[in-house]
């Protein structure tokens, strides 16, 4: 029977923190860039220009057809390169988390925007068309009749989004940013405690997503109740 | 930058044989779709038989389930790619362990990518049969067990035959997602085709190339996998119901 040795977990936990930071940075960045790159995207992919409404949509569906890995990779070796060589930078120290966060917020984006799309649908088309009776321009029929009740309805989906973007920010391992998942991996191989490390990261990842998802599905349900 | 240079997969691959840059790309497509097709097996069959249960008028399975359910979907599958290759041969019984360890490296990763992402997707497609047998009107199970059926028989020829194939959509998209989870196997050194991407970069310097080439060919796979799908679907259509109750 193997002998568990917990005794690593107590003093890697600011060194885990810190990685979490990175982890909770990066989430946070990809959903508010997200959820706004988004909103443009599903409204232009609604929008009655066919050219724009066509690039949105292959926008969406080459980033839902590619491994999230994939797209980490060209970030991680591809991107930085070009970048630095077209602003003459030097490469950063940092650029890897910055790279990690704009492809994050990309990928997110063309997710988000599907969630979005199917929310400002659900939308009765008499609404727009009421506020535009009411003398509203298009744009201010979207902001202030469409899009709120849009978001309303939408917002658990988006926050379910949210918490698997939580978890897939576990996938900068590839591109040797240290999260939380990193940091504990390092400290693990480290004093040769992989075992407990991999299942401490493991479950605080469980407690925290498994609590936010049954936040979540209770706002859902109350939702629900008050549309009914 | 410079120039595009596609001809670089035609060139000598220094792993011998002959074989070329092509050669190993097709070789990291081919374990990408062997990896997927092996986990799907898995995946189908234990995501029915837990998505029944979801069901079950049984406390113990309804547990059983649900606990598997929340576990499986509420870690990040890196760290249960981890789990299954570094933690798991420590904590099985020592023979098991000991087998693991000892057998070709290949064949450990493959495993334990093959076993993690089964059961990942598994959890997925568990909610997805719940959720085609629920769909279903209640009076389809009533009618079963009034005919005599037992409860077993209800569900092999009433409510599964028609489950199955109102959640064929949905089910596609579970096989899109899956091949693209699949290459978080590149981070256990499996040399799938995410990793043959990396590969091919190091070897070639071609930076541009041989990402491309490995991105489109996940869209293509992908496209094949919807394509299959929906051939499917139109197979299996019930009259009377028109988009299949999908999503």
């Amino acid at each position: 029977m193997y002998d568990f040795d917990w005794s690593s977990v107590r003093p890697a936990l600011p060194f885990m923190w810190d990685g979490m930071k990175v982890t909770l940075k990066i989430t946070v960045l990809a959903m508010s860039v997200g959820i706004a790159l988004g909103t443009v995207i599903a409204m232009v992919r609604l929008s009655k220009n066919r050219a724009l409404s066509a690039f949105s949509a292959s926008y969406v569906n080459l980033f839902r057809s590619v491994p999230l890995i994939m797209v980490l990779l060209w970030f991680s070796l591809i991107v930085p390169d070009v970048i630095a060589r077209l602003f003459n930078l030097s490469r950063m120290a940092n650029v890897q988390v910055i790279s990690a966060m704009v492809a994050f917020s990309l990928f997110q984006a063309a997710y988000y925007a599907e969630i979005i799309r199917a929310g400002i649908q659900s939308v009765k088309s008499g609404q727009i068309g009421a506020a535009l009776a009411l003398g509203m321009t298009f744009g201010q029929a979207m902001r202030l009749v469409v899009l709120p009740q849009a978001f309303r309805n939408m917002t658990p989906l988006l926050l379910t989004q949210t918490i698997i973007l939580f978890q897939d920010t576990s996938l900068v391992y590839v591109m040797q940013v240290r999260d939380f998942f990193g940091a504990a991996n390092i400290v693990g191989t480290r004093d040769g405690r992989q075992v407990e490390m991999i299942l401490f990261a493991g479950a605080v990842y469980f407690v925290a997503c498994f609590v936010l998802s049954k936040l979540v599905k209770r706002w859902q349900e109350r939702l629900r109740v008050v549309a009914t | 930058m410079g120039e595009m240079n596609w001809r670089v997969f035609f060139e000598q691959a220094p792993s011998g044989g002959g074989a070329t840059y092509l050669d190993w790309t097709l070789q990291g497509l081919k374990l990408t779709v062997l990896l997927a097709m092996a986990s799907w097996c898995i995946a189908l069959v234990w995501g029915s038989v837990m998505g029944v249960f979801r069901t079950l008028p049984n406390r113990i399975l309804y547990g059983i389930s649900t606990a598997y359910v929340e576990v499986f979907r509420n870690v990040p599958l890196l760290v249960q790619l981890f789990i299954w290759y570094f933690v798991m041969p420590e904590l099985v019984p020592a023979g098991l362990g000991d087998w693991f360890k000892q057998i070709d490296p290949f064949l450990q990763q493959f495993l334990a990518a093959t076993l993690c992402l089964g059961f990942f997707t598994g959890a997925r497609i568990c909610e997805q049969v719940r959720a085609g047998i629920e769909s279903l009107a209640k009076g389809q199970k009533a009618a079963g067990l009034a005919l005599g059926f037992t409860l077993r028989q209800t569900y092999d020829y009433v409510l599964l035959p028609m489950a199955f194939r109102i959640i064929i959509p949905t089910l596609a998209s579970e096989m899109v997602n899956l091949v693209k989870n699949s290459a978080v196997a590149s981070t256990i050194a499996l040399l799938e085709l995410a990793a043959m991407g990396k590969q091919l970069l190091d070897y070639t310097a071609r930076a541009y190339e041989s990402f491309m080439a490995v991105t489109l060919l996940y869209i293509a796979v992908n496209l094949v996998v919807l394509g299959f799908m929906r051939f499917l679907e139109g197979k299996a259509r019930v009259p009377g119901f028109i988009g299949g109750g999908g999503r």
